[in-house]
């Protein structure tokens, strides 16, 4: 326990009463008067031309209020008719073409949801189809059509200023990091392993679909309520698009129902906006599971890695990274470059050759997914670690520990790690999985293997997080924060340091919920940097507070305000607690009057080297990393395939754990979602169409898939500016799960997969293969 | 018939997560077994008793299972936690003591993909506790 009031201890979350009664406010429960309901007609065709479009019937309809195809939209006066976090590539209803199946072409408002569907049904179009690129090898091809011939950069966010605009080829981004010389590394090796990873497009299905309501206030302004991460950014985006002074567009965000990443960026509301705006009419639009399915995705990835070994140590790392980000950038553009310069892993090698491709295809849009690509880089270098120690017949655990950075050494980047609990985290995993126990014989099909993955994400750099805190005359506390609630405790979290920031208690301190009318600008809430950015921000704006209280105490005291300490709603001198006053009665020395306040504001700005763009090198790419470790024990039918996991450990570096009962959470909970995306999720495409869109066929973990015996496992190396010492958690149980169960898979029966998901029929495929019994040792 | 518990009714413990019967975020009681409401016409359950989360909590009063989840911190995001508490409580209505298999098999038709499986089945087992200290007169544990 620490020796704080409030920081480090599990104190419950602010909104369990109300999540547990179920009368949250979502936005799907915010209903207004004359309220219309939205449903949009989607591409049937992976690509292809729209010829035309008949839209009277539709519009026609009684009770239908608007009827919007993308040239309605390009027609709006002052309006960018094309949006997106990376380039402006996506319009917010097609035009001219379509990309994808599922790409929204028209859209209907109506007085309720199936009297626009019905409406739907009389919209005619007319497609000329396409050859559609379904394959991101194939679209990288010198050959294959150019999907977006002109790009241009959004220059809405610091860490993008580096994304190009123009076009001759479907690599709308391409990461180049270049360290030492891995061709010499290779002539020297004593061996070369190479080995091609693929993880396949997946869904983030939280499970409250995606939902906006807009509408136009007194004022003309355009108001939104959205489910999104981003309410900060939404305002920006609908001001650009718009054309409108960001005064004129107030956001407000709920409690989210869950959002993995699906939740960021723009996603429904500029359709919900140019809606409100053509019918003057409240609009809300929720998507279906169905549309969920092809509305955002996680990256497919195909990651190529060849490794040079000399005398038992790895010399050199090439990369070759191909990141399918589908028909629109999104923000594939920053997953490739923050992924990209983690491909080789944070291990020590002297030469590093990173290629990372983000290419556009004809399937729907990829984009940031719980670990922002990272988990999909882990999957492949910490599945080659595996190989190349079994080959070298070295230990994993021990040829990792050996290649693993240690604090201060420099990451491929040239950046010098800090913080950096990696060693610990694998040290952690290898104890509680019992790694240097002997595995037990195999009993009838059953075998049984252990497996340990390592690796680490670099939290996004630059960002901005700004808070302002107010401080009541009784005590209480109101923070003004643009940080989204959406399961992760982030309220919590905030309650937690500003109550022990100005010594009150924990119940009185309220959040207010993001209102871009008085919300200050937030970055994102996302990439396990909340607790770090808005912890620091609401620290900062308290601690402003806290000195003016200190002055005032001190001059009415007469004592030195550095002397003073605040605690249990009083303001009194360390070590004599006689020697102070409560929180009122220092409100009422200086105002005289009741019902007073004090504002403290803050912005927590972080800041990078700008990489070279040739090399990939800076000497500071991120603020802090965070290391990961999974440790599994299983057992695989060889009969069947089946895995069945027995025990699972997920382990990460935190910094100091804010409060650790959430910490962990977070760590099992991502763990357990990746869990299930290593061994079964996988949207499955035919010629672009998705077989497996509705959860019927889609199947993500339940309680079922829960191992018999798991733990997460809070490693705390503090971070020396974090608040209390505070890093990130969000993600990190999620980085190493894959490569963990497959290496226990290889580790059980001999099988190496090297394509996910980990399903049965992969397993007995590669158990076939292996009949007779592979040779000792080759590759 | 979640159309009218949602858009007639107000019950917004209520809420459409896949609209196939598949994720459990739309269970609600129907004579005491949970039923997904997204597949059931409403005309369906004339005459029967319907029972949300809404209608288990007593005078502002929580229900014990939701005291569970709440000391068992069973609940993220909470989207799908008043689906889980139904569920909970008519699998405790049929069987106040389930093995954890049992218990795993009865909740998994409601998804959270927040993945707080672990606090859940925890809930769950505080929960049983509650029953068996009320039925043998002791006092629930102080968590």
């Amino acid at each position: 326990m620490s020796d704080y009031a409030v920081v480090g201890h599990s104190v419950y979350r602010k909104d369990a009463v109300q999540k547990a009664t179920g009368q949250v406010l979502h936005v799907g429960n915010i209903e207004m008067p004359g309220m219309l309901h939205v449903a949009v007609l989607r591409s049937p065709y992976p690509h292809a031309r729209i010829a035309g479009i008949d839209k009277a019937r539709a519009q026609a309809l009684a009770g239908v209020a608007a009827v919007l195809t993308g040239a309605d939209v390009a027609a709006m006066p002052g309006v960018d008719p094309c949006f997106g976090p990376a380039f402006r590539d996506q319009p917010i209803l097609a035009i001219d073409r379509v990309l994808h199946i599922g790409d929204p072409v028209v859209a209907v408002a109506a007085l309720d949801r199936r009297l626009a569907e019905d409406a739907l049904q009389l919209v005619d179009i007319d497609y000329e189809p396409l050859p559609p690129i379904l394959d991101v090898l194939e679209a990288v091809k010198p050959e294959a059509p150019v999907l977006h011939p002109k790009l241009r950069p959004a220059g809405t966010f610091a860490d993008l200023a580096h994304v190009r605009a123009g076009q001759s080829s479907n690599v709308c981004y391409h990461f180049k990091l270049r360290k030492g010389d891995v061709e010499k590394a290779f002539a020297e090796a004593d061996r070369v392993f190479e080995d091609t990873f693929r993880s396949p497009p997946a869904q983030h299905v939280p499970m409250e679909p995606h939902v906006t309501l807009a509408y136009l206030d007194e004022n003309q302004r355009i108001n939104v309520w959205s489910a999104t991460q981003t309410p900060s950014y939404v305002r920006t985006e609908l001001s650009a698009i718009f054309g409108l002074p960001m005064s004129r567009i107030r956001v407000r965000v709920p409690y989210l129902g869950g959002g993995y990443g699906a939740k960021l960026y723009a996603k429904l509301e500029p359709l919900v906006t140019a809606l409100a705006l053509v019918t003057r009419r409240p609009v809300r639009y929720a998507l279906t599971r169905e549309e969920e399915f092809v509305t955002i995705t996680k990256h497919g990835v195909v990651a190529k890695l060849k490794t040079a070994v000399k005398d038992g140590t790895i010399t050199g790392r090439k990369c070759e990274v191909y990141w399918d980000t589908g028909a629109y950038a999104e923000i594939g553009p920053r997953i490739v470059h923050k992924s990209g310069y983690t491909s080789a892993g944070p291990y020590r090698m002297p030469n590093v050759w990173i290629d990372g491709y983000c290419v556009y295809t004809n399937k729907p849009p990829a984009g940031a997914f719980r670990g922002f690509g990272v988990p999909q880089v882990i999957w492949a270098y910490d599945s080659q670690m595996d190989i190349i120690a079994r080959a070298l017949g070295a230990d994993p655990v021990e040829f990792r520990l050996r290649h693993a950075l240690d604090e201060g050494e420099e990451f491929a980047t040239g950046t010098p790690v800090q913080a950096f609990g990696l060693k610990p985290s694998i040290k952690q995993a290898a104890e509680a999985i019992e790694w240097s126990k002997p595995r037990p014989a195999k009993r009838g099909t059953k075998a049984r293997g252990k497996g340990i993955a390592a690796g680490v994400k670099a939290v996004l750099t630059p960002s901005i997080s700004g808070a302002i805190v107010t401080l009541s005359a009784d005590g209480s506390v109101n923070i003004l924060s643009s940080t989204v609630e959406m399961g992760q405790g982030a309220e919590t979290m905030m309650a937690q340091i500003v109550a022990e920031e100005l010594g009150v208690a924990f119940e009185q301190v309220h959040i207010v919920q993001p209102d871009t009318d008085i919300t200050p600008y937030d970055t994102i809430t996302a990439g396990s940097r909340s607790t770090y950015h808005m912890g620091n921000a609401v620290r900062m704006a308290a601690a402003k507070i806290k000195t003016e209280l200190f002055a005032i105490v001190a001059s009415k005291l007469e004592v030195n305000p550095e002397d003073l300490v605040a605690r249990g709603a009083r303001i009194y001198v360390r070590g004599s607690p006689e020697r102070g006053m409560r929180i009122s009665e220092a409100f009422l020395a200086k105002f005289g009057s009741l019902g007073t306040t004090l504002t403290g504001e803050a912005i927590c700005q972080t800041m990078a080297m700008p990489m070279d763009p040739e090399t990939g090198q800076s000497e500071k790419c991120t603020e802090y990393w965070f290391p990961s470790a999974t440790a599994v024990e299983l057992e695989v039918d060889t009969e069947t395939g089946q895995v069945s996991i027995l025990k699972f450990f997920a382990v990460g570096d935190a910094g100091t754990a804010i409060n650790p009962k959430h910490c962990e959470q977070q760590l099992l909970g991502s763990a357990i979602t990746h869990l299930g995306l290593t061994l079964f999720e996988e949207m499955v495409f035919d010629e672009g169409r998705l077989l497996n869109g509705s959860l019927l066929d889609y199947q993500i973990a339940s309680v079922k898939d829960m191992p018999e015996d798991f733990r997460s496992i809070v490693v705390e190396v503090p971070h020396e500016s974090g608040p209390f010492g505070a890093k990130g958690v969000g993600e990190t149980g999620a980085l190493t799960v894959s490569a963990a169960i497959a290496n226990a898979v290889e580790d059980a029966t001999g099988a190496r997969i090297r394509e996910l998901p980990l399903t049965p029929e992969k397993i007995l495929r590669h158990l076939s293969a292996l009949k007779p019994p592979r040779p000792a040792g080759k590759r | 018939m979640l159309e009218v518990l949602r858009d007639r009714l107000k019950l917004w413990s209520v809420r459409e997560g896949c609209g196939v019967g598949a994720c459990g975020t739309c269970t609600v009681l129907i004579d005491g077994r949970p039923v997904s409401s997204c597949l059931l016409l409403a005309t369906r359950v004339a005459g029967r008793e319907v029972v949300t989360v809404e209608g288990i909590s007593q005078d502002g009063r929580l229900h014990f299972i939701q005291e569970a989840f709440i000391e068992q911190r069973a609940l993220q995001c909470g989207y799908c936690t008043p689906g889980f508490i139904l569920s909970v409580k008519a699998l405790l209505e049929e069987n106040p003591d389930p093995t954890e298999a049992e218990v795993r098999e009865y909740l998994s038709g409601n998804l959270c993909r927040c993945a707080g499986y672990a606090d859940i089945l925890r809930a769950v087992r505080a929960a049983q506790e509650k029953i068996r200290s009320r039925t043998t007169g002791d006092q629930p544990k102080k968590q």
